[in-house]
């Protein structure tokens, strides 16, 4: 199996060295071999689960509920201004 | 005698301190001088806090002294995994993209326990974000079990399991993806719960793969796995997954009596690929129970082998969408090489991530991407439902299923950090309980070349009792829970 590495670490946001490209194609293609013994099984008609307890949607009450902190919330931030996040120039 | 206090269980100490022989105070003081003298050898925490534990103690000693009636783990040490957010306490889940986060909140099961007088000695080693088996894949070190320091600890919760195997502390708390509880506590010879999916609240858990990850015990026996859950099993409304079940006393379900059980032993797991000295202790512990009155047969799961290749798709998939979050934008790691956006998130994950993190990123985003989602994501969501439906069946004629819980004892450090698929199959025997949402209990049942061999018990969702009695039965009539490592 050939996986175009370049593109998936692209969507992944993923900042990869040639080194670990190499690595991770043939890991993956040898993970993905292993994943295709589901082929194996008899799937047809059968529903997907996505949660093994069955649940349904979950809303609470639309109302405000102030956190009681947020100074500590930006405490985290890599770069923060007047209690906003910094990120470099989107627009020029 | 004081000094041995960290060698006790928790109820052991809880009597203690209910009669004023022993104070809060002196157990932390017992467990961090056992830290002292084990820890460079074991490595299993990230960080420790004994000022805080200390503070916390003595409230607990004057809440115990005031006579009210206190929850049975007032005052006794509970480690906690380092993905559990503890507010302005750092939680890293042993990644770099995350060393230095502080948490503005704190997980409902820290919330609980800390309501109840828990002093928190530290925060536990962990595979970086709960991916491994084996917590070599930590960004900060490498745990060692502390039956054979050549050998891992399992993971990912090895940091858990070590701490308490090693008396570092009275219990702990784990997370279970797809045995991260189990096989670090069966690795390790302690007493490890993951509890049914929607059980114990999420609320502050560090996702990984959200339909999967569930938190539970890891504890020196299994009467001290039921007074966790006691305190943290139940409905959080802050966990839309959390379930309104009632609890019930799993104290009172502890009862030395299997008679009638009836219990499959899952046919899969005691054949080929499973080491003979595991394979042997498991049938043994099966004709303990037989003895004391259980009826034991053989059941087949006919898509018990395909469990691990739909874990390796569908917990990947789930990964890659949690871990968008780290970005280096609103907390954790940003690269300093950021001159636009886009770079800065390349950089930025590159720089915070390690290699088995990047790795199952990698396979989450291909399964999901444009083409391929049908092929692998959707058909392993249906090997899901089959792989249900196999546990149902069997739990119309059994009460509960047994198997080990590992395919063998710990490996050797470094022996399979290179193949990654080798690593993955280490947890076949525990995949598939979190692919059906059902609880399992690990507990030790024998020893190969002095390292232990732990027992799994499965149950039916929500109900952990079952599994509460036929762990206390077995445990009350074998001798393995009381041995200890010489460290």
């Amino acid at each position: 199996m050939k996986i175009d590495v370049d593109h998936v670490a692209k969507l992944a946001r993923l900042g990869l060295t040639e080194e670990e490209k190499k690595l991770y194609g043939g890991q993956l293609a040898r993970i993905l071999d292993y994943a295709e013994t589901l082929n194996n099984l008899k799937t047809e008609g059968i529903e997907p689960t996505t949660h093994a307890i069955p649940m349904k949607n979950v809303m609470r009450e639309d109302a405000v509920h102030p956190f009681g902190d947020p100074a500590a919330i930006m405490a985290n931030a890599p770069q923060e201004e007047s209690g906003m996040f910094l990120v470099p120039r989107i627009v020029e | 005698m004081k000094n041995d206090l960290c060698k006790k269980t928790a109820h052991e100490l809880s009597s203690l301190l209910k009669k004023g022989e022993i104070s809060s105070v002196e157990i932390v003081d017992s467990v961090f001088s056992r830290i002292e003298a084990a820890e460079d050898k074991v490595k299993a925490f990230v960080s420790l806090n004994r000022d805080r534990a200390i503070e916390a103690a003595r409230a607990a000693d004057k809440l115990i002294k005031s006579g009210d009636n206190t929850d049975p783990l007032c005052g006794i040490p509970v480690a906690i995994k380092d993905n559990m957010c503890t507010r302005g306490i750092a939680t890293t889940c042993s990644s770099k993209i995350l060393a230095n986060y502080l948490p503005p909140y704190n997980a409902e099961v820290v919330d609980r326990l800390s309501a109840i007088g828990v002093p928190f000695p530290g925060k536990t080693n962990l595979d970086e974000f709960a991916m491994g088996s084996s917590t070599e894949n930590s960004g900060f070190h490498s745990t060692r079990n502390p039956w054979d320091l050549k050998a891992v600890p399992g993971g990912s919760s090895g940091g858990s399991a070590a701490a308490v195997a090693a008396d570092e502390t009275i219990a702990a708390l784990g997370s279970d993806t797809g045995g991260s509880i189990r096989q670090p506590a069966a690795f390790c010879g302690v007493v490890g719960l993951k509890p049914t999916y929607g059980r114990v609240s999420r609320y502050g858990l560090v996702a990984f793969a959200s339909s999967l990850d569930q938190i539970g015990p890891i504890t020196k026996d299994v009467t001290d796995a039921a007074l966790i859950m006691n305190a943290i099993a139940g409905y959080d409304a802050k966990d839309s997954t959390s379930v309104n079940v009632p609890v019930p006393d799993y104290r009172s379900v502890l009862v030395n009596n299997a008679k009638k059980f009836r219990i499959g032993i899952i046919s899969e797991l005691v054949g080929k690929g499973i080491d003979e000295d595991v394979k042997n202790a498991v049938k043994e512990a099966a004709r303990v129970l037989e003895k004391l009155g259980a009826i034991v047969e053989e059941v087949s799961l006919p898509t018990f082998e395909y469990a691990c290749p739909t874990y390796y798709i569908i917990a990947p998939a789930e990964a890659s969408s949690n871990l968008a979050r780290y970005d280096g934008v609103k907390f954790g790691h940003r690269s300093k090489e950021a001159p636009d956006l886009l770079t800065m998130y390349y950089n930025t994950r590159r720089e915070g991530f390690g290699a088995e993190v990047k790795r199952r990123i990698m396979i989450g985003t291909y399964v999901l991407s444009a083409g391929y989602y049908d092929a692998y994501y959707l058909k392993a969501l249906k090997a899901r439902t089959l792989i249900k439906n196999d546990f149902n069946k069997a739990f119309e004629r059994f009460d509960a299923l047994i198997s080990p819980t590992a395919p063998s004892v710990a490996f050797k450090a470094g022996e399979k950090v290179s193949d990654p698929l080798a690593m993955y199959l280490s947890d076949i025997a525990t995949i598939p309980i979190n692919l059906a949402g059902v609880p399992a209990i690990s507990l030790p049942c024998g020893f190969s070349n002095g390292l232990p061999v732990g027992l799994q018990m499965i149950g039916e969702a929500f109900a952990e009792e079952k599994l509460f009695q036929l762990a206390y039965t077995y445990e009350q009539n074998t001798e393995w829970h009381k041995r200890k490592p010489s460290l």
